[in-house]
């Protein structure tokens, strides 16, 4: 029973982390259909903008939080940049958004191994996140804290944006309807942007937090790319609940498998378990229902 | 003209069965017959992507998994060959000189077993895998991924595995090849010719499945794959096909990949390996006989020799042609070639790719089963 506790906190925090990387994927993939494979450099641009902004503010006390709204507004335009220039040719034809923004992600990656140094960049956690926070006898470690609070005030802040705001309400327009939001007034191209914008920006955020755990170099976007979108498969297209159970689900299994096993080994039972769930619930947890046959 | 038409594919396959095997061992040095012997492997991979993606609509991103098994079966047979009977490969004696043998090493002793275990391990993963996902529809955009996450699976299970299977340096230094010594020149030229003869025949593999019904049902499937279904076929099965031949290709490219170039990593067979052979497919035409096989050929011989003297400008490169393809040339330079001659072999219908064809609509209550 002892050894049960830790893994669960852990998983929990590595989950919010999976959360937060496939958030702006349920958002650009789940709502537009967008494949976007550049989504985990989008992510690594954020961390490099945590580390950019520490080396402007000195005190790491303070870089941090400035980098969270940097990050987001920094990888947000560097995803408003593709779609402006690449994605909006392409939205029927999803499959191939998919091969376009795997030269995106090449081409981001190699660009950052050649700006930043090869070994990757440090960046340096701030003093407040140095403690522990007592959890059902445990010290659970405040940096995996930061990471679900983050990751919880992310899904609030889109879940209300989604519901409450016209913004909201326009892209669900569109993306139940697009014809129809269209002949309705909505623009449904400057909605898709703004998706777009937000998706990307939202992977900046994760990019900050993923840069407090692990490290920041060219290649981190690709050992999130794979995991984010099958939490957002598995989770179901198109709904934040399904991406956020999923999240939890994998981050926790991944931690108990890892207990169990060792930490490569786990990620292998991981992505087998998402392949088998979905052998059972092939459109993932909650799905919206349309009459299409897809 | 017009009755030689369908013969050319025939035609183009024997100009390059000419060239590959007797042209090139004739003209070109030793060291350029190793390098094309390479690019023969990814085309031969390439030629099943090909197949499954070009005309069964299914991206496969993950033939990583396929060559890696083709790959690492050859690579623990000619690994036990190179030590010697009853001795163990030398990376395992340098972690535990005492530890016996894994127990799935054992039977790749055998040349035998091991030529078999290259064509059936793909076949049964496939097939398992690919009944998996096909009979729960699962396809698009989510076949890619998963599969994809299958590659990078396998490669961070080989990764982790370093005692049972060299980890991330791999197995390399193979001397022997089914008996043959791997160092002499003619042996090289032979293992190269396998491999170049091994191309031809996956071309006429697939050359003969487009001509056959399969194929006329395989292109049905990928443009509308309801209507397939409410005609009274599974397609399912015929997807299931497809891919697993596909998975066979990727085995053998694997295996002939291992006495060609001397090592296998896990680098070799994971989400970059294998999106790097999607370049290829992508760049010369996925639907064409020929455009996978010469675009995988062209990006291999990019791969190898600007990757090594310009890397960071090859991957920029790379990067762009699977922009500016996508973009431009969704159905690769194939179809700019097809244009001209009329000599490449293309689908009829348009593909889906640029123009989606209309799927039938109809209410849940028509489907019924079998």
């Amino acid at each position: 029973m002892d050894g049960l506790i830790p893994p669960l906190l852990n998983g929990t925090a590595q989950g919010a982390l999976l959360l937060l990387a496939a958030l702006g994927l349920s958002l650009t993939f789940g709502q537009m259909g967008v494949i976007n494979m550049a989504h985990g450099e989008f992510l690594m641009a954020g961390a490099f903008i945590a580390y950019l902004t520490q080396q402007v503010i000195s005190s790491s006390d303070l870089s941090i939080p400035v980098a969270l709204p940097l990050a987001f507004l920094g990888a947000g335009l560097l995803g408003l940049l593709v779609e402006v220039s690449i994605i909006q040719w392409m939205y029927r034809r999803p499959l191939d958004t998919l091969l376009v923004t795997v030269g995106v992600s090449l081409i981001l990656q190699q660009a950052a191994l050649q700006i930043f140094p090869a070994q990757g960049v440090p960046v340096e956690k701030p003093g407040w996140l140095d403690g522990q926070l007592a959890v059902l006898g445990y010290d659970w470690p405040l940096r995996q804290v930061f990471t679900l609070v983050l990751a919880a005030l992310c899904v609030a802040a889109l879940a209300g944006w989604l519901k409450y705001s016209s913004f909201g309400r326009r892209i669900r327009a569109t993306v139940q309807n697009r014809d129809l939001a269209e002949t309705s007034g909505v623009p449904t191209r400057s909605i898709d942007r703004i998706t777009f914008f937000v998706g990307s920006g939202l992977a900046g955020v994760a990019g900050v937090a993923a840069s407090l755990i692990g490290g920041t170099n060219s290649q981190m976007g690709t050992q999130y790319i794979i995991p984010a979108f099958l939490v957002v498969v598995a989770g179901g297209i198109g709904q934040i609940k399904g991406t956020i159970i999923a999240a939890w689900v994998v981050g926790v299994a991944m931690a108990y498998f890892a207990d169990w096993t060792t930490g490569s080994l786990a990620q292998v039972l991981a992505f087998v378990l998402v392949v088998v769930f979905l052998q059972f619930r092939p459109q993932g947890l909650f799905t919206v229902r349309t009459r299409g046959l897809t | 003209m017009k009755n030689l038409k369908p013969w050319l594919p025939l035609i183009g396959i024997g100009v390059l069965a000419l060239v590959l095997l007797a042209v090139a061992p004739s003209v070109l040095s030793m060291h350029w017959i190793n390098n094309l012997g390479k690019y023969c492997c990814w085309a031969i991979a390439a030629v099943g992507i090909g197949l499954a993606w070009g005309r069964g609509g299914m991206l496969v991103m993950g033939q990583g998994v396929f060559f890696g098994l083709g790959a690492y079966s050859m690579a623990m047979h000619l690994t036990l060959e190179s030590a010697g009977p009853d001795s163990l490969p030398i990376f395992m004696i340098l972690y535990d000189p005492l530890a016996p043998l894994p127990a799935f090493w054992e039977p790749f002793r055998s040349d035998l077993f091991t030529l078999l275990a290259i064509l059936l391990l793909p076949v049964i993963v496939a097939s398992i895998l690919g009944y998996a996902l096909f009979k729960s529809r699962v396809k698009g955009a989510y076949f890619a991924i998963l599969t994809q996450a299958l590659a990078v699976a396998l490669a961070v299970l080989i990764s982790s595995t370093i005692r049972e299977t060299g980890g991330d340096t791999g197995l390399s230094d193979f001397k022997y090849f089914f008996g043959f010594v791997l160092s002499d020149d003619g042996n090289k030229l032979m293992v190269y010719l396998i491999a170049a003869a091994l191309l031809v025949v996956c071309l006429l593999v697939v050359w003969q499945l487009g001509r056959s019904r399969f194929g006329e049902l395989l292109i049905a499937t990928r443009d509308a794959e309801e209507r397939v279904r409410f005609l009274g076929y599974d397609p399912a099965n015929i997807k299931l096909v497809a891919f697993v031949v596909a998975a066979v290709m990727a085995s053998i490219a694997g295996a002939m990949f291992v006495p060609i170039v001397g090592i296998i990593t896990p680098q070799e067979i994971g989400a970059s390996a294998s999106i790097l052979m999607i370049a290829g497919v992508a760049l010369g035409g996925r639907a064409s006989l020929f455009g996978p096989a010469l675009g995988a050929m062209a990006i291999g011989w990019g791969q190898s020799s600007l990757g090594s003297s310009w890397p960071s400008g090859w991957i920029y490169i790379l990067g762009l042609l699977f922009i500016l393809v996508t973009l431009f040339l969704p159905m690769g330079l194939s179809s700019l070639v097809g244009k001209v001659t009329g000599l490449v072999w293309r689908p009829r219908a348009t593909p889906t790719a640029t123009t989606p064809a209309p799927e039938f609509t109809a209410p849940e209550f028509t489907e019924v089963k079998k």
